[in-house]
This record gives structure tokens, sequence and C-alpha cells, in this order.
């Protein structure tokens, strides 16, 4: 199983196994890790499963999806490694990935 | 102070249909939403996107349920309290006095909460030194747009807020628009306006910026913005707009005394009833064990949650069950005539 590996903003870290097929933001809910609220329940609509992708992943996990930019505008303080954690898909590729959760959602 | 049998919190599906409920068992509501209109998440976040799942329908919008659900209100006397937002709670011999950020009051003996994950509010800046500014300077949005006349308005944003406002507001006032990447999400035809009033320099457009600080002693004199490559510029302003959309948020529920579970708020599957007798939680902002977060299972825990008002709206009455095909009263609360 892929692991991911999710650092809060304070610094703590979890690195859990996702089954393939969930979404990065399912990986986090579903291990209880504060710092993704996935208000809207993954349907691309809230901005609040927010992250940091590490730049060394950027390139390697799916692209953006339709719209996902125009909800990261919304999202708390974005940058060039920013996407919608609901929008990246949990493969075998993407085995070992690190994100960084914002201050806030 | 308007005295009621029982107060809604949220008008989104699950308050809408609870308020159906409760008429139909013959008690009297009224609803609050922070939002400008009724709908909730369906109207705000997804007015245009089908819903496959509601049943005996089987695809409609977020806009289409919520008309629908308005319509099914129509035969009753349901009063909207829209653009406010609960803020205090607190019991006097067994009623509840809940009091809105607009003064207004409320007496009743249940309160429901159907909030799903919070009211909405405006997305802020990042930078934390914009809060000494903000409702003074730095603002979400426009109440009187007469202040802007004669001065240097910076709006940050891609939407459609940000744009309609940088075109409106460049007829009176020096305009920046600032958005942190090329592309804008807002109407093209109000992008096109904007190329435009760029072009005759009523505009001044800045993209891949966002806002880095904002500075004045007191008084806001000029803000500092970074482009993505990390170069800083300093603009002179009088005013901020920021146009980021909106977040739900707990608000004041937090404080409420409920027990709460991350942002939930714990029922039993009886009542839906929290652990403050006479309120209630329902839809997406309750939780108990196997809480699904569906609309349907709002509807349910609505119906059940009304008929636990019954009791406390009215002591001295015993709650009978019937159904709408055959009840004389309910049709008669329905304005139908009986066979």
């Amino acid at each position: 199983m892929p692991k991911i590996t999710y650092i809060e903003n304070n610094g703590k870290s979890h690195t859990v196994e996702v089954d393939k097929g969930l979404t990065v933001m399912e990986g986090a809910v579903q291990n209880n890790i504060s710092g993704i609220d996935a208000d809207c329940g993954g349907s691309m609509a809230c901005a609040t499963c927010h992250v940091y992708v590490k730049e060394e992943w950027y390139n390697k996990i799916n692209e953006k999806s339709e719209g996902e930019d125009d909800m990261l505008d919304q999202a708390h303080n974005p940058n060039k490694f920013s996407r919608l954690s609901c929008q990246i898909s949990v493969t075998d590729e993407i085995d070992g990935l690190v994100v960084d959760l914002p201050e806030k959602q | 102070m308007i005295k009621t049998d029982a107060l809604i919190i949220g008008a989104g599906p699950t308050g809408l249909f609870t308020a159906h409920q409760l008429n139909i068992i013959g008690l009297k509501c009224e609803v609050v939403d922070n939002l400008d209109k009724i709908g909730g998440q369906c109207i705000e976040l997804y007015p245009d996107k089908p819903i496959y799942d509601i049943p005996a329908v089987p695809e409609c919008t977020g806009e289409e349920l919520t008309n629908n659900l308005i319509n099914q209100l129509k035969p009753f006397d349901v009063n909207f309290h829209l653009n406010e937002r609960v803020e205090e709670v607190k019991n006097e011999n067994g009623h509840w006095y809940v009091k809105t950020n607009n003064e207004t009051v409320f007496s009743t003996p249940n309160v429901i909460i159907a909030g799903g994950v919070g009211s909405f509010e405006p997305r802020k800046f990042t930078p934390k030194e914009c809060e000494q500014y903000e409702g003074k300077s730095i603002f979400y949005s426009i109440k009187d747009k007469n202040i802007f006349k004669d001065k240097i308005v910076s709006i940050f944003g891609g939407g459609d807020s940000a744009l309609d406002w940088a075109v409106e507001l460049s007829a009176n006032s020096n305009v920046n628009l600032i958005h942190r990447r090329d592309e804008f999400r807002g109407a093209q035809s109000t992008l096109d306006k904007v190329y435009e009033l760029e072009k005759e320099g009523k505009i001044n457009l800045f993209t891949k910026y966002q806002l880095k600080i904002p500075k004045g002693k007191g008084k806001l004199d000029s803000i500092d913005i970074q482009h993505e490559n990390k170069e800083i510029k300093n603009l002179k302003t009088d005013y901020v707009l920021g146009f980021f959309g909106l977040i739900m948020q707990l608000g004041p529920i937090a404080n409420w005394g409920l027990n709460l579970n991350k942002k939930t708020i714990e029922v039993d599957t009886e009542k839906f009833e929290t652990n403050q007798k006479g309120i209630y939680a329902v839809g997406d902002i309750c939780s108990y064990p196997g809480k699904l977060k569906l609309i349907l299972s709002g509807f349910h825990e609505g119906a059940l949650a009304a008929r636990a008002c019954f009791k406390l709206a009215r002591p001295n009455e015993k709650y009978r069950f019937e159904f709408t095909t055959s009840s004389s009263s309910i049709l008669k609360r329905l304005g139908k005539k009986s066979d």
C-alpha cells in the first residue's frame, strides 16, 4: 500500500498507508490527521483540503483538475506547490509522497 | 422578542425539511441563516451540480432541490431571518433565549441546529497584520461604495466579485487589481472589460502577486505585494478589498456548552438532542455512531427532532402520529380539502 507523509504546520509528521484509488484527502481524513478539513467531502467546492506538495513530488502526481486552480484562489495562503488533496489520486507511483499542511484551511 | 415553538439555525435542505415537519405536526418555527439566501451549501457551493441520491428524485441540482423544498413550505407561515448569525444562547426557566448579530431575540423551548459545516464567513487575508485595519481600510464586502470615491483601492481576488468591483469602482477611484495567477475565474465579458480598462489606464493589473503586508500607522497608507518569484512591490493605497470566497466556520455555536466532536455536535439517535435539553442538531453538523453525511439522513433526523420538539412546545398535549395522506388536521394545515 502506498505510504503518504503529511506534515502539519507545527512540524508534526504522520506517515500512513493509504489504499490505492483513494485520494490524498481521504487518506488524511480516514487517519484522523488534523489540518485537512475537507468540508465539501471531495467535490472540489470548498478549498479546505489544501496542501503544499513537496517540490520534488509536484510533477510526479496527477495534473490539476479543471477548476482546481479556481478553488485554490480561495485557499489560505496558496503558493505554486498548492494542490487540493481531494484531487490527488493515490497510486503506486506516488508511494512516499510528502505534503505539507497549511497553517489553516 | 419573537416567541416560537422552535428555532431552526440553518436554511439548508435539512433546515427546510425540518421546518416542514414541524409545521406538519402543528408547530410554528422561525429560521435563521447567515447567508443572504435560502439553500445553504446547495445554493452557495453547488447550485448547478447534479445530485443523484435524493429518494424518488433521480437527478436534480442543488438549486432545484432548494426550490422544491421552498415550494413544499408554501402552505405554511415560516419566517426566515437571512443575513443573520446566531450569537448567543442562554437558558432561563427552561426556555432558550437566542440572540442574533442583528439583535433579533427569540424565546423558544426548542432550538434545532441544522448548520451544515457551520456558517459561511468571508475568507480573509493571510498576514495577521491585516486584522488591525479590518472594517476601517480592509474590507471583505462592501456596504457603502461611496467611501472609495477619489481614493486608491487595491482589490485582491480572481472571481466575479473582484472583477465586478474593479470595473465598477474604476469609474471614480484609482483601482489596483491584484491576483495570485494569470488566469481569472470570473465571467469572460467582465474580464474583457477589465483588460480594456487596463489599456485605458483606469485599472492597474498585477498578476502572480499576493498581499505581503499592509503598512501605515493607525491608518493604512500602503501595501507590499509579493510576486511568485519573491519580488516585492510597494503600492500606495487607501483601501484594500479581499474577495476570496467563503469558508464555513462553526462560529459561536462552539461556545454553547455542547459536546463537540471535531466540527460536529454529538446527539442521540432518538430525538437528535444534544447534551442540552431542547437543543437538537440535525444534518451534516450532527454526529452519532454510523452517521452518514447525506441529505436524506438530514431529512430523517429533522423529522425525528421535530417530534421531540412537540413535547416541549405543547407540554399539556399528547403527540399523535398521523399520515399526511389521511389526517384531516394535517390536510387542513396544508390548506387541502379532506375527502
